[in-house]
């Protein structure tokens, strides 16, 4: 810090409060994806299941935040072995206000920006099992997810595991975030079920406007998110920041291009699609391909994802907020152009294919075999398993009736005419009654 | 002719009108309604503030038909809202005095009949 003062740069090992300034910021910007993914789930699903789909991502807030810090980020960012980390920063023993090995940041706060990385990932496999999925045993499995398999992948590629002991290049997380969600939640579809009326009734988004709103501040999120994974305020971070304004951009334009001709229009929870499609096309890429090359990669990565945004409501498998379309495939694109088209020149790091190194796409082809290999086995365990002790979706009639009213007592839009107030908790009550009998005793009986 | 009102649980509204469309009858309105019909009170809980739902959502289906429809409606109306459960809503028929279709001015039976049929 005071060589910071001082107006010279500081040597790795120092703090320097720039970087670590931004890196503050950015930690709140991905922090916020989360509740507006909430808000971008909660507004593709029926009113009546709006609430359950906003709280499984609020529900990763709580419980990932907890499971990072106590176990997590250990099993990440520990040395360990090529699999996995070490346990020696459980309950974040050892993590501290020093520099992080190899950057000017704090290992504190380094901790917390993966943190955060970790619980939008973790939230993104809920849409697989919206409108279905009991509250109770999502929580637990989001939970469990965050541990086996995030914490995992992101020892593979950000944490000194295999993948990246051979050089692939992950700039952001298309292995533990994209590629890890998007194959999850389509082993997660699958363990769950599909839901009541799918492909008996039709299933529309509720409100397109909290979708658009979701979309935009996610995209907003996604700056601290690629723009923050240079771990500083220097040359990558500047080139991942610009890289994630062109990519969706780009993905934007040839979504409108694609929707225009397949039916003349251009659709709204097509453009929120496209926002993201394109944010995480370039996630794995931001910091290491040219910007030029980076609008090529949002136009393309939309190619794939909309061959199977409009293949999947054609089968049987609800992959209900098609999770594996617009974050695995989009995924699985970006990680393959980086093999192509990385540029010593932009990163100083490696060449891709084109740039005269044919093993850096080796490489990146077999992140793209593992990552969603072990995703998909890891998740459908983990919710078999979870389902040997507590079913994992409510019954036929639950499912009908909206999980808003039967998981939390409560609605989205809720009009109050017609409700009698029972009284607060503690406040109004006759004394001497016990505790239950003050809301079981007069609601239990019927007219 | 005939009114058959049918007040149903909002959730089986796309199975009545499944078993409406069955039983080919094709004329049909509906409107989202809130009432109480002796079913349990739901509970519900805003920060503290708990509340009894005295009025529950139903959807009612308005159908007017001429009188050797009435039956099928009826049943039609049953069999896409029954849970088994309380609440699952109430079936009314009341005599229907005129009924004019705007675009052509016939009257009655001809104005309850589907075009084409």
């Amino acid at each position: 810090m005071i060589a910071a003062a001082h107006g010279n740069l500081p040597l790795p090992g120092q703090i320097d409060t720039g970087d670590t300034a931004w890196m503050l910021a950015a930690t709140a910007l991905v922090l916020l994806m989360t509740p507006a993914l909430g808000l971008f789930y909660a507004g593709l699903v029926r009113a009546k299941n709006t609430l359950n789909t906003f709280m499984m991502c609020v529900g990763a807030l709580g419980v990932v935040t907890v499971m990072w810090a106590v176990i997590g980020y250990s099993l990440a960012f520990d040395r360990g072995d090529g699999f996995v980390g070490g346990l020696h920063n459980v309950l974040l023993h050892g993590v501290t206000l020093a520099p992080h090995a190899g950057l000017r940041i704090p290992d504190l706060l380094f901790m917390a920006f993966e943190a955060t990385f970790c619980i939008v990932t973790s939230a993104l496999v809920s849409g697989a099992v919206v409108e279905r999925m009991r509250f109770g045993p999502f929580l637990i499995f989001v939970g469990l997810w965050s541990v086996l398999v995030y914490a995992v992948l992101a020892h593979w590629v950000f944490g000194g595991g295999w993948l990246q002991a051979h050089g692939t290049l992950d700039f952001a997380g298309g292995v533990p975030v994209e590629m890890a969600s998007g194959f999850s939640a389509f082993a997660a579809a699958m363990v769950v079920g599909a839901r009541r009326d799918y492909g008996r009734q039709a299933l529309l988004p509720h409100n397109a406007v909290y979708v658009l709103l979701g979309a935009g501040l996610l995209w907003f999120g996604w700056f601290g998110f690629n723009g923050g994974s240079g771990y500083s305020a220097g040359s990558s971070s500047v080139l991942a920041f610009t890289n994630t304004l062109l990519a969706p951009a780009c993905a934007l334009v040839v979504w409108f291009v694609l929707d225009l001709l397949r039916d003349r229009r251009v659709t709204a929870i097509g453009g929120a699609t496209a926002i993201i499609v394109g944010c995480v096309a370039i996630t794995p890429a931001a910091g290491y391909i040219s910007p030029t090359w980076a609008m090529a990669l949002g136009g393309l990565a939309v190619l794939p994802s909309y061959a199977i945004i409009l293949w999947r409501p054609r089968t049987r498998l609800d992959e209900t907020l098609d999770v594996l379309a617009a974050h695995g495939v989009a995924g699985v694109t970006g990680i393959l152009f980086v093999g192509f088209f990385a540029q010593l020149a932009w990163n100083g790091r490696a060449n891709g294919l084109l740039y005269g190194h044919a093993g850096q796409l080796a490489w990146q082809a077999v992140a793209v075999l593992a990552g969603p290999a072990y995703a998909f086995a890891a998740t459908f365990v983990i919710l078999r398993v979870i389902g040997l002790f507590t079913p994992l979706r409510v019954t036929e009639r639950e499912e009908a009736i909206g999980m808003d009213v039967i998981q939390h007592g409560e609605e989205a839009y809720t009009t109050g005419e017609g409700a009698i107030l029972v009284g607060p908790e503690g406040g109004f009550e006759e004394p001497g009654r016990r505790f239950g009998e003050r809301f079981l005793g007069p609601l239990s009986k019927s007219r | 002719m005939k009114l058959v009102i049918g007040i149903v649980r909002p959730e089986k509204a796309n199975d009545v009108l499944e078993a409406l469309y069955r039983a080919e009858i094709r004329g049909v309105s509906i409107s989202r309604v809130q009432g109480h019909g002796g079913e349990l009170d739901r509970v519900e809980t805003y920060r503290g503030t708990t509340v009894k739902m005295g009025l529950a959502e139903k959807v009612r289906f308005e159908v007017a038909v001429s009188d050797s429809f009435v039956e099928m409606t009826v049943a039609a109306l049953c069999d896409g809202a029954r849970t088994g459960e309380v609440g699952d809503g109430k079936i009314f028929v009341v005599p229907l005095e005129q009924a004019v279709r705007i675009r052509t001015g016939e009257t009655d039976v001809g104005a309850v009949t589907p075009v084409g049929s």
